[in-house]
């Protein structure tokens, strides 16, 4: 699958960056801490879960930005801040300059039809005792808008647009498959005619076979509509195919962002150069070597970062100021315009493979080392 | 392909989905693509039950007699409250002998008293009992719609908001936890009782129902408001309730469209777990004395005046005791099939 989708994105690769977008949306600084709450008999704030800590972000008007990264970095919960699903705790969300960071809901109303969200799990983000079309329908009778020719019309048209069949209207979710149903959650998010979909892993619980599928659907969506995208997700050729920016986040933080030719084939911040040796390819031909990086360990717990750089516990180069002084999020030398990363020592830009493989798993170190003994 | 009304006769309807070839036929007649709702799906399958449609079928059989107790015993030609061994006018048809107890058999079972008569008085035991049926059931179906009211709302409340209201409702349900339910009930009857009629006069008795419906319901909706948060709290965390905060729906429109459907299942069952033992409460209540009193007809009343003829005339508890047994099986073992019926994967 992942050569099906990497295909039309390596033939893509070369329009190079859509720069000169209006922007959409604007994230400066945003920061998300859940406390912890601990103590007897008075529970009072021990600690903070620091799950977003200064992101910047942008998104021009029918762009699609990809935001990937492990799991527990982050990404989701930056995703539900944007679409205001969770309060933030500082920084700025601002919206065709309109600041919505602390907006109620009231004040929200007439951004809330702009930016809709696409949900992972498409089992749990349909109500089971809703027809289809009245979930369709509903957010069109929330915000009070009549389309012309009724809403009914309209649910029946967005059905065909996701490609389900509009006799579908009466049905209910659990007589869908799991792909059907990500198209209905898709259409939903299309009933208000948003500007800006939050996709926040949309492919992620869904059948190999069904992901590509889905995902055509969404850059249909986006080539027609030009809604602009903020695509959540961890898998990065999902991404390479979709996106035309890609942001790279590890522990809260944004730590490389930048066009996808960019990012994918001259990456600069040793995470992203980690992330991508990570992805499993199959190769016939042996000419073209990528770097092989393996990291060890786990993310570090988002209670307590790491100071300074945060990937530092796990970057084979880290050094004394590394751990002093955090990098800040710049164009650094021999990136193209809008590649910023947050390095102080970064990586060459390619993936091609170097002299020695990085291995930093112990346990995958004396693996590899006693089979070489052999 | 079976048609649903085939599939019904036929004994083989026990097969394991068989609804799904069945009714999907009939679906595609009606309106073309019709989807079926979980409601509709809950149905067919509960009518495949059949000790649950034999249960549906007696209960209701209970409500009717309950309802139509006026016209019952003006069939029968009698009422629950003459005296038929003491009045005058009815001595020319004797029903006590001189010891105050019934003649005939089976406590004397005759064509004018169907159920036979009560000792020392000589009442017609059939009215009593439908008349007092119909006390019990309508009291307990008030009881119960009253307890899931509070229930769903208090539950709805805290589970949806959560925090420090969840926090507060949770230590109000647990204090009323704590009564010991069954002795407070004896306690507070009078108490209740005396707060508003004056104890030297006579307690009407429209008043001692509502006493009865109080100190139930204040005593008695903790169980469903706790099952209601629970449900509530695993339902608030799905994603079509953040996809409706999303669309902007405010927090009254996710409750009522997006949270309540799906807590209606558990609330059904629950309801029809209350309603039985809420009767065997308040027939209890009767019994020790606090419920209802001479002469309102009720079930209560039946047992604790048979068990003091017991003795003498054993088939007075008779009548009142069996249909009480059958109503209560019937009504548990309906409660069992609508929860299978709801969830088919919860077998036993």
């Amino acid at each position: 699958m992942s050569e099906n989708l990497t295909l039309p994105a390596q033939q893509g690769s070369t329009d190079g960056a859509p720069s000169t977008t209006e922007t959409l949306l604007e994230v400066e600084g945003l920061t998300k801490h859940f406390p912890i709450y601990g103590g007897f008999p008075i529970k009072r704030k021990v600690g903070a879960v620091q799950a977003v800590d200064g992101v910047d972000l942008t998104v021009g008007v029918g762009e699609s930005l990809g935001l990937v990264g492990e799991s527990g970095c982050g990404k989701s919960t930056t995703g539900r801040l944007i679409t205001r699903l969770l309060e933030p705790t500082g920084g700025r969300i601002t919206y065709r300059g309109q600041d919505i960071t602390h907006a109620k809901r009231k004040q929200l109303a007439p951004v809330r039809s702009e930016i809709q969200m696409i949900f992972q799990d498409p089992y749990s983000s349909l109500n089971p005792r809703q027809t289809v079309g009245s979930i369709i329908k509903s957010p069109m009778e929330v915000n009070g808008i009549n389309p012309a020719g009724g809403r009914e019309k309209k649910v029946r048209e967005l059905l065909e647009l996701v490609g389900l069949n509009p006799e579908h209207y009466n049905r209910f979710p659990h007589e869908f498959s799991g792909g059907q149903r990500q198209r209905i959650g898709v259409a939903r998010a299309l009933a208000l005619n948003p500007k800006l979909i939050v996709a926040d892993e949309p492919v992620s619980a869904l059948d190999v076979s069904i992901q590509a599928q889905v995902i055509n659907l969404l850059q249909k969506v986006q080539d027609e509509l030009g809604i602009a995208f903020l695509f959540i997700a961890h898998d990065l050729a999902v991404v390479r195919h979709f996106s035309q920016r890609v942001a790279v986040m590890y522990l809260g933080k944004v730590v490389e962002v930048g066009d996808r030719e960019s990012i994918y084939n001259r990456p600069r911040h040793p995470y992203t150069h980690a992330l991508l040796s990570a992805v499993p390819e199959v190769r016939v031909d042996e000419e073209e070597q990528r770097e092989r990086i393996r990291l060890s360990g786990d993310v570090p717990s988002p209670i307590s970062p790491p100071s300074g750089c945060r990937f530092r516990t796990r970057c084979w180069k880290a050094q004394d100021k590394c751990a002093t002084e955090e990098p800040p999020l710049v164009q650094i030398s021999g990136n193209r315009e809008g590649h910023l990363t947050a390095c102080h020592f970064p990586e060459d830009p390619t993936t091609e493979a170097r002299d020695e493989d990085v291995v930093l798993d112990p346990a995958l170190k004396a693996l590899e080392d006693s089979a070489g003994k052999e | 392909m079976t048609s649903p009304t085939k599939a019904e006769d036929s004994g083989s309807a026990v097969a394991l989905e068989p609804e799904l070839a069945s009714t999907s036929e009939t679906a595609k007649n009606k309106t073309g693509l019709e989807g079926r709702s979980p409601g509709r799906l809950m149905w067919q399958r509960f009518r495949r039950d059949r000790t649950g449609m034999v249960c549906a079928g007696v209960v209701i059989f209970f409500f009717v007699i309950a309802l139509l107790a006026p016209v019952l015993t003006a069939i029968s030609g009698t009422d629950p409250y003459t005296l038929y061994g003491q009045d005058p006018t009815y001595a020319d048809k004797p029903v006590l002998d001189e010891f105050g107890l019934p003649l005939g058999y089976f406590g004397g079972v005759s064509a004018e008293h169907w159920f036979g008569v009560e000792p020392q008085y000589g009442r017609d035991l059939f009215a009593m009992l439908v008349y007092g049926m119909r006390t019990s059931l309508y009291m307990a179906l008030g009881v119960a719609t009253l307890l899931t009211v509070t229930g769903v709302i208090i539950g709805l409340v805290g589970g949806y908001f959560g925090g420090r209201t969840d926090y507060w409702l949770g230590r109000v349900t647990d204090f009323f936890l704590s009564f010991p339910s069954q002795l407070f009930f004896i306690a507070f009857m009078p108490v209740v009782t005396a707060f508003f009629v004056d104890p030297r006069e006579e307690t009407p008795t429209y008043f001692r129902a509502l006493a009865i419906l109080i100190v139930l319901w204040v005593l008695g909706w903790m169980g469903m408001a706790r099952l209601v948060r629970s449900v509530v709290l695993a339902v608030r965390e799905r994603e079509f309730i953040e996809a409706a905060k999303v669309s902007g729906a405010s927090p009254a429109r996710i409750i009522r469209k997006e949270i309540l459907p799906n807590i209606v299942t558990p609330v059904l069952v629950q309801f029809t777990y209350q309603l039985p033992s809420t009767i065997l409460t308040i027939a209890f209540l009767s019994f020790a004395g606090v419920g209802f009193v001479e002469p309102t007809p009720d079930w209560g009343r039946l047992f604790a005046a048979g068990a003091q003829y017991t003795q003498q005339d054993p088939a007075f508890i008779f009548f009142p005791g069996v249909a009480l047994v059958i109503f209560i099986l019937c009504f548990n073992l309906l409660g069992d099939s609508v929860r299978d019926a709801f969830d088919p994967k919860s077998g036993r």
